[in-house]
């Protein structure tokens, strides 16, 4: 899995700012506290790009490419915004063997994204993610959280279409 | 020592209780081969190859981190063993660019040297091959993921040098050593130490190589090309050429630049001691005049970066000298040029190192006493190895030779500059005598040897108490750092040096395989022999070389005039660490 | 709050009458209260809209006037996904499934108001021939069931510590605080022989024994970190039962000298990290965890850690440094945990339904436990049913049941007439089980034996339209983008083995392929760092075994018997039922559909044919076509 840089240009107000450096000194001295601290942190920024895992590094003391390293290596973390219209379709086991495979790609050919990107325009992001647990509604998707289930691949063209402006 | 019987290969050994399986098969003269476990550097169990089975266990047992426990019994070398490790080597080759011979560690690849010992095809398992571009922004270091094979020893050395810039990114196939955000190295608070480098097993990190700039300039019948070797160079260089570790080969040296070509062969061991007389006289007025205290020595280029990045506000608490390297240049273009008639710029200078950093320290702005660089080129002590063998020159039978004039008087003060604690050791003995105004009893200040990452010691001297703290490796420099920053530590005068054991453990000093490096301590081995031509010397204080009294006569007046101001002292920046883009 | 084991009966007492209704206890008044409506809160659920539903059956009460006769309760999982969302009236015990907003009216009207339930919205169970409603207590998915750990999943509301006090909760803690010694608590997890739920099956109280051993400051962690694809069970006790799981993190903390918990849990689980928060805040409140519990000298506290979605850091050493703050790397043991472990301190680590079992094996005894399961297998296991099944979803069964019962009779069998051709257990770490050796009782050893292992619980169903090797290549997708990168053997060797399959299945496949994989797999098992390296290959290897005619089938005949595997794939066109409409010519996506000389009898424009060339085998044409004229082989 290797995360694409974001090409997206940084947009972070003050009040973010000042909310990151509250979650920061909110955990000084707490052992183990960078997960927690990039988790809100891509709560207050959506994402975390080097912009906001500088000011982390500069206030934590830990050296940027360590946390750097912590943020590719876990799947939650994004280095891109999610698109304004963000799919996910659930590739988990018991979504897999009733076909979301074959979903995820009809996704990816009628917004022509390859999956795990987000559209030139920032107006789609695709992804697949690990089970998201609603096995019992195989294969499911989420499109902005909504999550939708039971579907087959003839379905996703009515979804998109939900979400046209 | 409280021991353990175990018995390797069906021989029983007492080996010390606490090894690893891999100490205890060391003891035992067998080599596990390993690729990724650098002892107190590198210790992740990652690369695998170290399996050997051990009666009872479950699995195979991981060598290098695995403790022997009374009785166990351990075999290194069976068919399932050698299978296992055939495989690792294999699929490490699959994802390996085997551009064997033309890679600069082409037979001295601890990957390469395995392959062989254990006949793999390497072509067995193919694959995807991840493909890199080559990060040559940097002016010392030079990174080639192509050939990266993930034992993370760089990682290892990069942190334990407090730096961190370069760390394992993204995840499973697709993990890389990298800088953060991909940057390149040269826009990251590297401090181009090279500690990476010698951790490399293989071809992944190098030095930039200037070795072909300084064949044509010695082509070059206009210029005057002139190489002045640092105090720890001696003391390896024989380690390109067979020798083992701490052989002395000062004079095989010699000869074999002059027969390179150069136009003068010189010692740094000169502008050493001349280093102590400014800094020394530097520190006592400073002591007098209230100026910044600390003072922290200034030899070492990859610690000046660490100090600019990491702890700009200690910038104003370095010595204002310039390192000896940067003195021998200066002193070369001025000094010398006028004496020999010689218009600076026709001077081509080259000083040989054991160092990758000293490769940035001659493009830093403050470094061209005579309006051009002070030093044309640094080339590390491998360069010159491999100039050497490339221009056929026999080291080996080569017979001894002499630096040449005005400047081949050195004192043992300026030797021991290549250890941990040198530069201190020589500045005291300097010191004591300006200060007391008598002869010392002892000149040597044990406290202040060894390889211990951090020592402290108190003298009085005269009617001062004097504490000085010596740190080797910049990581253990943070820890000295941090304390006198935090208030805790009191001291007044700093040395420190960015490697760990000092220039004889440089980064620009020739590879040894972790094999080695796991059981010999290579700085202590080679700083053995500076020590030792410290103990031969007659002169053993700077301030006692008449080379340094000549030019003082001839040029500079005193130590701190005017002129060695303007040519042997320079200024520094404050660089911080995310916004030096 | 509670400061003695004697507040806590009393509380126990003061509660009972409030959960009455739902535990057959029919004599307990509280209020006017007469029924107790029970909406599944669980992920399922909520994911199926159980949200609404409540906030319209409230609206519904309310407008009817009997809000304070009718008690609605928010529950964890009540196991049966598939058929969400699930409401079940108590005491009644209608079991209202797939409902909607829209049928709230008529069954608080009809039912609640009326007496009778609405038969249409009640669940049918089809059995055999047999087609009936089926109440809670006569439905075959449950009667096989023998619910330990998820005893209170689905009838305490989570967000309510009263109910899980109602329900004995807090009294095993009680117990071992005021009446046992910590070694009689390390004896009674070691007699009941509960091994560990969430893995390789290894001794619960071995661990503790070990990590009591041990002095200083220690940790009492628990991974819910649940990373299975199709694995849900320790959300469910989380979402269902939270407290069960501090509870048993304390009794762990007093035996081995802890005071400090760590939940990891994966933050894509927002309901369970909610509930245990509120969990975490309502024990604290009641003095059941902080600062001299019952009153004793014993002090123990949970934090919670999220995971960030790294599949690895169910790995114990991995889990670890991922607390710490640091990649989700594995390191090699020993040293262990209990010596080593968290910040370098002697550690515990337990899943979560491991914890869900302590608290009632100390209340009836290690002997009561011992008595189910099998010989070396003690207790239940929870599986996460999920594929090709009817009744996808949550059970609990004792250790010891055979795949056959799990199958066909809680599971309701393959729906569509399909036959059953493997079950996948252990997830990407287990392996597929054929049809032949169906009737295995399933046990940590039984299923290691035949190649699979119990993993966290996962049990996935398939049937004849799944390749298998397709399968193995899921799961090997799976563990190479999970794989943690530190050592070779994972890092490299799983990826290898992936591209021998996709070269398998893209028909490219020799012969060869199968040794070298066999090699690989050999060699990655034996020289990998931790346990998901180690099991990496069980898909493969597995399915190699029991399904090696497959691999041969792609190799040599460059056929997918499931046809599956796309590459195999040839799509026709039956040109006799084809009226060259067109509509697969508009959705191809790679003008692979042209048209022939030839008109059927009976048509008016000529067949459609595809271009084999041309064709990417997606299978638009087929699923837009309405005379069934398009078929793949």
């Amino acid at each position: 899995m290797k995360k694409k840089l974001t090409t997206v240009n940084f947009k972070g107000t003050k009040e973010q700012e000042e909310k990151l450096i509250a979650v920061i000194d909110k955990y000084a001295g707490v052992r183990g506290a960078m997960m927690p601290i990039l988790q809100e942190a891509q709560e207050i920024y959506g994402y975390l790009p080097i912009e906001v895992q500088t000011i982390i590094a500069e206030r934590t003391g830990v050296a940027l490419e360590e946390i750097y390293g912590i943020v590719s290596f876990y799947a939650q973390f994004k280095l891109n915004p999610d698109g304004q219209i963000a799919v996910a379709v659930c590739l988990g086991t018991a979504c897999y063997v009733k076909g979301s495979g074959d979903i995820v790609e009809e996704f990816s050919r009628l917004l022509d994204i390859p999956v795990g990107s987000t559209s030139a325009d920032g107006k789609y992001s695709l992804e697949a993610t690990r089970c998201i647990g609603a096995c019992g509604l195989a294969p499911v998707l989420t499109v902005n959280g909504e999550v939708y289930g039971r579907l087959t691949k003839a379905d996703v063209p009515t979804i998109l279409a939900k979400y046209k402006d | 020592m409280a021991t353990v019987n175990v018995k390797i290969n069906g021989v029983e050994y007492a080996v010390p209780q606490g090894s690893t399986v891999l100490e205890a098969a060391r003891i035992a003269n067998i080599d596990i081969p390993t690729l990724c476990y650098l002892k107190d550097i590198n210790e992740i169990g990652a690369c695998r190859l170290c399996l050997v089975e051990v009666k009872g266990a479950r699995g195979l047992v991981t060598a290098c981190v695995y403790p022997v426990n009374e009785g166990m019994e351990i075999f290194t070398n069976t068919p399932r063993v050698q299978a296992s490790r055939k495989m690792n080597l294999q699929l490490i080759l699959s994802n390996h660019e085997k551009k064997c011979l033309s890679c600069i560690r082409s037979t001295n690849c601890e990957l390469q040297k395995l392959c062989r010992d254990y006949g793999v095809d390497e072509g067995y398992i193919k694959g995807t091959v991840n493909e890199y571009k080559i990060d040559d922004s940097s002016v010392s270091i030079i990174r080639d993921n192509n050939k990266c094979i993930l034992c993370r020893r760089c990682v290892g050395a990069c942190n334990n040098q407090g730096v961190g810039v370069i760390g394992a990114n993204n995840r499973g196939f697709d993990t890389e050593i990298s800088c953060a955000f991909g940057q390149d190295l040269a826009s990251t608070s590297c401090i181009n130490c090279g500690q990476c480098i010698v951790s490399c097993p293989v071809g992944a990190l190098y030095e930039r190589d200037d070795t072909d700039k300084i064949f044509d300039a010695i082509a070059d019948p206009t210029k005057h090309v002139l190489i002045c070797t640092a105090p720890s160079v001696r003391a390896q260089i024989g380690e390109c050429f067979g020798y083992a570790p701490g052989t002395d080969c000062e004079g095989k040296m010699v000869a074999a630049l002059r027969r390179l070509g150069f136009d003068g062969v010189f010692d740094m061991n000169f502008t050493a001691d001349l280093t102590i007389l400014e800094e020394a006289n530097e520190f006592l007025s400073r002591v007098k005049n209230g100026g910044a205290l600390p003072m922290i020595t200034s030899c070492s280029p990859g610690w000046i970066k660490f100090c600019e990045h990491y702890y700009p506000d200690f910038v104003d608490n370095l010595s204002t000298c310039k390192s000896p390297q940067q003195m021998f240049g200066a002193i070369a273009k001025t000094y010398y040029a006028e004496k020999m008639g010689w218009d600076p710029k026709d001077i081509v200078f080259v000083s040989a190192i054991p160092c990758t950093a000293k490769k940035f320290e001659i493009g830093r702005d403050g470094q061209s006493a005579a309006g051009v660089p002070d030093v044309d080129f640094a080339v590390t002590t491998r360069e010159v190895g491999r100039m050497i063998e490339k221009a056929g020159i026999k080291f080996r039978d080569l017979a001894d030779e002499d630096f040449d004039d005005p400047f081949n008087v050195a004192s043992g003060a300026g030797v021991i500059f290549g250890a941990t604690g040198g530069v201190m050791e020589a500045a005291l003995r300097t010191a004591a005598e300006v200060i007391e105004g008598k002869p010392l009893e002892k000149v040597e200040f044990n406290d202040v040897r060894g390889v211990e990452g951090v020592k402290l010691a108190s003298y009085k001297i005269g009617d001062i108490n004097l504490n000085v703290a010596v740190a080797s490796g910049s990581g253990n420099a943070k820890k000295i750092l941090d304390a006198v920053r935090a208030g805790e530590l009191d001291v007044q005068f700093i040395e420190v040096m960015a490697c760990p054991g000092g220039c004889v453990n440089g980064g620009g000093q020739p590879i040894q395989p972790a094999s080695v490096r796991n059981s010999i301590d290579l700085a202590a081995t080679r700083a053995a022999i500076l020590y030792k031509a410290d103990e031969q010397k007659d002169i053993r204080k700077s301030h006692e070389s008449s080379a340094v009294k000549k030019i003082y006569d001839e040029y500079f007046g005193e130590p701190n005039s005017h002129k060695a101001h303007e040519i042997l002292h320079t200024h520094y920046v404050k660089r911080g660490l995310y916004n030096n883009k | 709050m509670i400061k003695t084991l004697a507040d806590l009966n009393a509380a126990r007492e003061a509660y009972a009458p409030t959960i009455g209704l739902r535990v057959g206890n029919l004599d307990a008044k509280e209020g006017k209260i007469r029924k107790h409506i029970l909406i599944c809160g669980g992920t399922g659920c909520t994911s199926s809209g159980s949200l609404t539903i409540r906030e319209k059956l409230e609206q519904v009460l309310d407008a009817r006037g009997i809000a304070d006769e009718v008690k609605v309760i928010t529950t964890g999982c009540f196991g049966l996904c598939a058929l969400g969302p699930i409401m079940i009236v108590y005491p009644d015990s209608t079991f209202y499934s797939r409902i909607t907003p829209a049928d709230i009216e008529e069954i608080v009207d009809s039912h609640i108001i009326g007496g009778t339930p609405v038969e249409r919205f009640e669940f049918h169970e089809q059995t055999g021939d047999h087609h009936a409603v089926a109440g809670l207590n006569d439905m075959t998915f449950y009667k096989k069931q023998h619910r330990v750990a998820l005893h209170n999943c689905g009838v305490i509301d989570p967000e309510n510590v009263n109910d899980y006090i109602a329900r004995d909760g807090y009294q095993a803690l009680g117990k071992v605080l005021t009446s046992m010694t910590r070694e009689e608590v390390v004896q009674t997890i070691l007699d009941s022989g509960l091994r560990g739920r969430g893995g390789a099956g290894f001794p619960t109280g071995l661990k503790w024994k070990f990590a009591m051993g041990s002095t200083g400051k220690k940790y009492v962690c628990c991974n819910a970190d649940e990373g299975d694809p199709g694995a849900f069970m320790d959300r469910s006790v989380l979402e269902g039962d939270p407290h069960s799981v501090l509870e048993a993190m304390a009794i762990a903390g007093y035996a081995i000298g802890s005071d400090q918990g760590y939940i990891y849990v994966r933050a894509e689980y927002p309901i369970a990290i909610h509930r245990l928060k509120i969990a975490i805040d309502q024990a604290h409140n009641e003095g059941l965890l902080g600062e001299n519990i019952f009153g004793t000298d014993f002090s123990f506290d949970v934090q919670l850690r999220f995971g960030a979605g790294a599949f690895v850091c169910g790995e114990e050493t991995a889990l670890m440094t991922s607390i710490e703050g640091k990649r989700g790397e594995p390191r090699p043991r020993p040293p262990f945990p209990a010596v080593k472990g968290l910040f370098g301190k002697p550690t515990i680590l337990n899943n979560v339904e491991t914890y869900a079992n302590i608290a009632q094996i100390i209340l009836k005894g290690a002997d009561w436990f011992a008595s189910m399961g099998t010989e070396k297998s003690k207790g239940t296991k929870v599986f996460a049913i999920g594929g090709k099944i009817v009744n996808t979803g949550l059970v609990e069964i004792p250790m010891g049941t055979t795949l056959r019962e799990v199958i066909e009779e809680i599971g309701g069998g393959i729906p569509n007439g399909k036959k059953f051709k493997a079950a996948q257990t252990g997830g990407p770490s287990g392996g597929c089980i054929p049809a032949s050796l169906i009737d295995t009782p399933i046990d940590y050893d039984n299923l290691l034996a035949i190649g699979s292992m119990m993993g966290s619980g996962g049990l996935i169903v398939m049937d004849e339209d799944n390749c298998m090797v397709d399968i193995a290549k899921f799961f090997l997708d799976f563990t190479v983008d999970e794989s943690c990168g530190k050592c070779t053997p994972c890092r490299v060797g799983t990826k290898r083995l992936l591209e021998i399959l996709d070269k398998i299945i893209s028909g490219n496949g020799e012969l060869e392929d199968i040794d070298r994989m066999e090699e690989l797999c050999k060699y990655i098992q034996s020289a990998s760092l931790c346990g998901l390296g180690q099991t990496a290959p069980n898909p493969v290897v597995s399915t190699l075994r029991y399904f090696k005619d497959e691999y041969i089938a792609h190799i040599v005949d460059k056929k997918c018997p499931a046809g599956v595997c796309k590459k195999l794939l040839n799509y026709t066109i039956d040109k006799e039922k084809c009226i060259g409409c067109g509509k697969c010519a508009k959705n191809c996506p790679a003008d692979a559909i042209i048209k022939t000389d030839y008109v059927a009898p009976g048509h008016k424009l000529p067949s459609l044919t595809i271009d084999a060339a041309k064709c990417v085998k997606c299978g638009a044409c087929m699923s837009g076509c309405k005379f069934d004229a398009i078929s793949k082989q």
